[in-house]
């Protein structure tokens, strides 16, 4: 008879909960990616392939990803010590720090990018300082690099902190009476424990990067082949009617991202198993 | 906010007896099937919902109207807007309601195909409202229906540069210059920066450079890709970048008005082009007979003394200036205007030069 499409549960409500599950789901998701990739197929692969094997494309889809992932690199750092330092000291504003956090989540991007340039603009407060160091910021790579940091930011540190609050004060505590040094018990007990959440974390800031647009085109400049990012080029084909050459740059990005979130998840897969922790 | 009073006993806190009595009642082997028809009818109920939902929120539209426009009217149409309701009101009408929707014309364009219900579109380019008639929303011949080609006001492209004009820019020849940064938007994304690029196209056909290879200098002094054109005039003018900013005439005089007259400068080059933003009333869209007099009367009341009077007093270069405050029309400098057709019109202008691999990719990305 082979196994039931659906398995029973003693929790009451299943049928419901998954048609509402299996509804939203398609509405929200599945139907707007079912979409481009039949956008996609009308238009042929080898029409993708013409509109996306060019310079121009190439370039912006590479620069999305190369800074995108150094950004999510930057927020993997500098996330985990932010949820660190939130959950384990006490001082002062703390709850504001951590309020603060969210910002990112809640600032309308456009308003983020319009804030970002002004201050990182030749004219703007670290602009100016930058500039006497002859360094340029906004309208740089640099630029779109910032703008993807404060975009990401809570992604990580939201994702690690509840793990480290989880953390018991007694398995730090066994690992020094056992005597390991510090170093060693951050290493070998705090760290495994938070790879899983910090790599979630780093997949979503990187997933949120490479599809960033609105606080990005403030800052980036916007030059063909310096810092044009590949959102910038979906837009641009956009405005020209061109709906199937946009939808073969979308689904290019969407299996680039897909086999970065996929070599994401194995190496979370490979990361537990090693530990042994679920 | 509706209040309810919380009572735990009856909002569904299941005691566990019943739980378990829930859980015995359902055979042990229920058939899938069963599950499925749940699902489905649970699929169909949030679907229902969800279909529903734009019915609830449509407004019992008695005189409404909507006006798609593009970025730089937001001022114009804000006081046309309450003028027209007052003249409308005074013809023995009910007070209409007017909204007024503002982006990049040609993202304002497609929204409209693409099914936003303007009933009235005032947009930058008479290609972006082809765009609409070709999607069989208004007819083809729809520049015909009003006056001046639809275009109650015109508008030129003038140079915004800083107070004093430190690098003495007088002219289209002098942003090629070596060290001149021009601000101006991206002609892909942006209407208002095709006449930009065209102007600068017009200026060095008349005067013996090679067209191509001057816009293609132009654009290599330009160090900021805007995508629109109030993101150029903020990167030009609070954010400090460039030494001039292409920019449409009413925008550049809306900049000295908001940012200071003190610290920025109009220059006006000897070409520009008379770029002609036309307006249209979108005839699928229209509801009723009572609507489309609305609209009829709305783009009407553009070309009446009174409007002009208004386009005047927004910078823009109107036709009539019978009833204007004569300021108003004596800032406007004399210039040689091109206009679109004398460049090929813009059925030929829009691929020639800004399709995807047209003249203007091929300034970044050689063919």
């Amino acid at each position: 008879m082979g196994r039931p499409f659906i398995h029973r549960s003693s929790m009451p409500g299943l049928g419901l909960s998954m048609g509402i599950t299996l509804t939203m789901l398609s509405l929200i998701v599945l139907l707007p990616i079912g979409a481009l990739l039949l956008k996609g197929a009308n238009y042929g692969l080898a029409g993708m392939w013409e509109t996306v094997n060019r310079e121009r494309v190439w370039t912006a889809l590479f620069l999305s990803f190369r800074l995108s992932l150094f950004a999510a690199v930057f927020n993997l750092v500098f996330g985990v010590l932010l949820a660190w330092v939130l959950v384990r000291y006490q001082f002062w504003g703390r709850r504001i720090l951590d309020a603060a956090v969210d910002l990112p989540f809640a600032l309308p991007t456009a308003v983020a990018g319009i804030s970002l340039t002004a201050l990182y603009a030749p004219r703007g407060f670290f602009g100016q300082m930058a500039a006497e160091i002859g360094w340029k910021i906004a309208y740089t790579q640099w630029g779109i690099f910032i703008a993807l940091v404060f975009v990401g930011l809570p992604f990580v540190t939201r994702t690690v902190q509840p793990v480290i609050e989880e953390i018991e004060r007694e398995v730090e505590e066994a690992s020094a009476t056992l005597g390991a040094s510090r170093l060693y018990t951050l290493r070998h007990v705090i760290w495994p424990m938070l790879t899983p959440a910090a790599l979630t974390g780093f997949a979503l800031a990187l997933a949120r990067a490479v599809g960033e647009y609105g606080s990005v085109i403030f800052i980036a400049g916007n030059i063909p082949l310096v810092t044009e990012i590949a959102p910038l080029l979906i837009i641009i084909q956009l405005e020209e009617f061109n709906y199937d050459a946009a939808a073969a740059i979308g689904i290019a990005m969407l299996l680039i991202s897909f086999a970065m979130l996929l070599v994401i998840n194995l190496i979370q897969v490979w990361s537990r198993r090693r530990i042994g922790y679920v | 906010m509706t209040h309810h009073t919380l009572n735990p006993f009856a909002f569904g806190a299941i005691n566990p007896e019943e739980e378990t009595k829930m859980t015995i009642q359902t055979p042990i082997a229920a058939p899938v099937a069963r599950k499925l028809k749940n699902t489905l009818s649970a699929v169909a109920l949030a679907a229902l919902s969800l279909g529903a939902l734009p019915f609830v929120a449509q407004p019992v539209a008695a005189e409404s109207l909507l006006n798609v426009s593009y970025d730089p009217t937001r001022e114009l149409y804000r006081e046309v807007n309450e003028a027209f309701s007052a003249w409308w009101v005074a013809q023995g009408n009910e007070a209409p309601n007017l909204e007024v929707s503002h982006g990049g014309s040609g993202s304002q364009s497609r929204a409209v195909v693409d099914g936003l219900k303007a009933q009235v579109v005032t947009l930058a380019l008479a290609g972006d409202i082809d765009r609409i008639a070709k999607a069989g929303q208004l007819p083809e011949d729809w520049q015909s229906k009003l006056p001046h080609n639809s275009s109650p006001y015109t508008s030129t492209i003038v140079f915004l540069v800083r107070e004093g004009n430190p690098k003495g820019l007088k002219d289209w020849g002098d942003l090629v210059a070596d060290g001149v940064e021009v601000i101006t938007p991206n002609p892909k994304t942006s209407g208002g920066a095709r006449w930009n690029y065209l102007a600068a196209w017009a200026w060095a056909e008349k005067n013996g450079q090679d067209p191509k290879e001057f816009v293609g200098k132009l654009y290599k002094n330009v160090p900021v890709l805007d995508s629109a054109a109030r993101g150029s005039t903020t990167t030009f003018a609070q954010n400090g970048i460039g030494d001039v900013l292409l920019a449409w005439e009413n925008e550049a005089y809306l900049a000295l008005k908001e940012l200071g007259e003190d610290q920025f400068d109009i220059v006006v080059p000897s070409i520009s082009v008379l770029a002609e933003p036309p307006v249209a009333i979108v005839d699928a869209n229209i509801e009723s007979d009572a609507q489309r007099k609305l609209a009829e009367a709305y783009l009407n009341f553009l070309y009446t003394p009174e409007g002009q009077a208004i386009v005047f007093k927004n910078f823009y270069r109107g036709w009539d200036a019978s009833k204007a405050n004569p300021e108003d029309v004596a800032r406007f400098p004399q210039l040689e205007l091109v206009d679109i057709a004398s460049l090929g019109g813009w059925a030929k202008v829009q691929p020639e030069h800004f399709a995807d691999g047209g003249i203007f990719d091929q300034i970044y990305v050689p063919e």
